[in-house]
């Protein structure tokens, strides 16, 4: 393992941070779009350099790129590549609706609405990428929670992008919820301070390394108290029922790209905090303790996910029960460790990969029926045909169908709890899994196939069989995700498959 | 000095049933700006004689930060919003109280059962610190305006602030100055968000914003 030198990581942090900034000072819009994809370039490419080897932990400690960082900042890193991409075409497209003529009211009975300035979105998004870059990279679990709750703020305005009262309920909710949740977290590092101190004497500094070193003289009651207080909290930010009531709101009422950013990136930083964390608790020989907590936060989040996939009327939001299905099924298999430890890895991947394609298909579907009624926009394969052949395509591969990747650790998953004697989880993962394909089948079949519906096609002037435009940008970042779960599906590169390896053994996951 | 910390905690749990019983909005900002002034002068009392360069300046920051600029932002917010000058609660005032009251009892309960084997003293102090951070809670869920789930909030951060200083948590300056500033953006993005919702709705009753349900 070749040991990077730490300026890779204030190039990770500082890139998309400086520019962010710049967004604020450029005036014109094309230069400023630019700047968004090159940032985004840079982190990117940073990111590839950290596989060649590792980052030791620099700054007193405080930050470095281990395995679990870097499968997390690739996610991270690939997804936001794309949805700039994605995002330089829909703001000139919004640019354009709102020059050309008042803008009419949705057919979800919104009145007209103006957007949030556009410097200011895209230096939010820019500003939200550093934030995440900074949660992957931290290993002082105090400033982990100043990054999380950073992740908050810098995202709240991308949601009242549009400003209307709906996208404005949804930003008080995610920042009045997550703050609270934040708020419980800050709560149990505290505790977690407490337990570093209560008998040693000296204290111990809150870094990982640290805190592992020393896990064996933690005091075990406040122990547990602070992971259940940061599994709270951070659950809260991840979507775990019953605290996930935010994130169907925020993510349906979000542009398009700001939702697969929500979902694919920032859940799985949420989910990467309440990792370090458990692995602290495995080291100090109470992994039962946060097994079994795992394990029931991921089951009911599976269970009240399914029960409202069905019948959904509302596509985006049914994505978004579909995150928190997922987020079930990542806390599930970290819970069960053994293979399903790997599996969740391995899973994360797939989910973020997956969700954000769809988020941009369903952001390619809003633009032109708008409304995110499932019974309104019909006809999609013969409207937008290549947007429906991905929207389907990712359909079957978030419900966990071959050959695409969520099968893949879906099943791991699954395998995991049956060699660690524990049919009835397999069996009710199951039948949740079977619930949400049921759930999700109904609404993306009729989406894709049906006719659409006389009011909406009358109104948008749709004629059902002429195919309209599909520019390259919506059609180009999903197709590539899209194509990267297939293969995924069928063939783990191995550096890939190496790297899910020493995170698992990092995170005591297995 | 004992005295002096005692006399300090009971005034807190003063500003607690204050927040809880009180109909005015311009009254429950400024009392938890007097929460934020009263934790500013905890630590000269905690840490006694040994008040350094660090305390100090974290001391003053932070008593700046939520006694001066966080209430004068959100008494902007309600100014401009141009909302009636009341609490409107979801569960009354004399309700309210009670129910404080009975959240006291339990802080007295949970507290006594985070005694540390080794260490005497903040007993009393962890006791205000978890009964005001539930009476943010409570505040939060049973406040109808935005402002005051808002000042909630700040109560919320409060009462953990005083958790971590009980134990003497000492997490390294460049954290705490990081966790002061994200309650600051906090409030403040709070604050612009009611500013956007007084706007749309010509009011900020946060039980009507439910156009997003299932």
């Amino acid at each position: 393992m070749q040991a990077l030198r730490a300026e890779l990581i204030w190039g990770l942090l500082l890139i998309p941070a400086a520019a962010a900034g710049g967004c604020f000072l450029i005036r014109p819009n094309a230069p400023r779009r630019a700047l968004l994809v090159l940032a985004a370039l840079g982190h990117a490419a940073l990111t590839l350099c950290a596989w060649s080897g590792a980052v030791r932990p620099t700054a007193y400690g405080w930050i470095a790129i281990d395995a679990a960082s870097l499968l997390f900042l690739s996610v991270t890193s690939i997804l936001f590549l794309a949805a700039s991409i994605y995002a330089v075409g829909y703001l000139a497209q919004e640019q354009r609706q709102l020059q050309s003529a008042p803008r009419e009211p949705d057919l979800d009975e919104e009145p007209p609405f103006t957007n949030y300035p556009e410097a200011t979105f895209t230096g939010c998004l820019l500003a939200f990428l550093a934030t995440m870059s900074l949660v992957a990279v931290s290993r002082h679990l105090g400033l982990m929670w100043v990054a999380v709750e950073a992740t908050t703020l810098a995202s709240a305005p991308l949601i009242y992008f549009h400003r209307n009262s709906r996208s404005l309920e949804a930003t008080w909710k995610y920042l009045v919820i997550c703050s609270v949740g934040i708020a419980l977290a800050l709560l149990g590092n505290f505790f977690l301070a407490v337990a570093a101190r209560s008998y040693g004497g000296t204290p111990i500094p809150l870094t990982l390394d640290d805190l592992a070193a020393a896990a064996g003289s933690l005091d075990p009651r406040w122990l547990k108290g602070a992971f259940l207080l940061l599994l709270v909290g951070y659950g809260t930010k991840m979507g775990l029922a019953p605290l996930h009531t935010w994130l169907p709101d925020a993510h349906s009422e979000a542009p398009s790209v700001v939702s697969a950013l929500l979902s694919g990136a920032l859940l799985n930083c949420a989910f990467l905090t309440i990792l370090r964390v458990h692995g602290l608790l495995v080291a100090a020989g109470l992994g039962a303790f946060s097994r079994e907590l795992l394990v029931d936060f991921g089951l009911i989040s599976m269970t009240v996910a399914a029960v409202f996939l069905i019948r959904q009327a509302d596509y985006k939001r049914m994505l978004a029960y579909s995150s928190i299905e997922h987020m079930g099924i990542l806390a599930l298999g970290v819970g069960i460790g053994g293979l399903a430890g790997l599996g969740a890895l391995l899973h994360t991947v797939n989910h973020s990969l997956t969700k954000a394609m769809l988020f941009f298909a369903a952001g390619n579907i809003l633009a032109v029926y708008r409304t995110k009624s499932t019974d309104q926009a019909r006809g999609v394969l013969r409207v937008l045909p290549l947007t429906g052949v991905l929207w389907i395509a990712g359909f079957l591969a978030i419900t966990g169908s071959p050959p695409f990747g969520p099968f893949l650790s879906e099943f791991m998953i699954l395998k995991g709890a049956i060699d660690a004697h524990r049919p009835w989880i397999a069996a009710a993962c199951l039948a949740a899994l079977a619930l949400a394909f049921i759930g999700m089948a109904g609404a993306v079949i009729n989406m894709a196939y049906g006719t659409a519906a006389p009011g909406a096609a009358q109104r948008l002037d749709l004629s059902p069989i002429v195919p309209q435009r599909e520019p390259l940008w919506s059609i180009l970042p999903p197709l590539a995700l899209g194509l990267a779960v297939l293969i995924l599906g069928v063939y783990i590169p191995p550096p890939l498959g190496d790297l899910l390896r020493r995170a698992a053994e990092i995170l005591h996951v297995q | 000095m004992k005295v002096w910390l005692d006399a300090v905690l009971v005034l807190l749990i003063l500003t607690n049933l204050r927040l809880l019983g009180s109909a005015r909005l311009t009254v429950c900002i400024r009392t938890v700006a007097a929460q934020a002034v009263l934790l500013g002068v905890l630590p000269l009392f905690v840490q006694a004689g040994a008040v350094t360069f660090r305390v100090a300046l974290l001391c003053a920051a932070s008593t700046l930060l939520k006694a001066g600029a966080l209430p004068w932002l959100l008494r902007r917010a309600a100014r401009e919003a141009n909302v009636r000058n009341e609490v409107e609660p979801l569960v009354g005032f004399t309700t309210s109280l009670l129910l404080g009251l009975a959240l006291l009892g339990l802080s007295m309960h949970v507290a006594d059962g985070l005694r540390l084997p080794g260490i005497e003293g903040p007993h009393f102090m962890v006791t205000v610190a978890l009964f005001t951070t539930l009476v943010g809670l409570f505040v939060i869920v049973s406040r109808v305006k935005a402002v005051m789930q808002a000042l909630g909030y700040l109560a919320m951060e409060n009462g953990i602030y005083a958790f971590g200083m009980a134990f003497a948590v000492e997490e390294t300056l460049l954290v705490e100055m990081g966790i002061l500033l994200d309650v600051f953006v906090a409030v403040l993005v709070m604050g612009i968000t009611i500013h956007h919702i007084s706007r749309e709705f010509d009011h900020m009753d946060t039980d009507r914003l439910s156009a997003l349900k299932d």
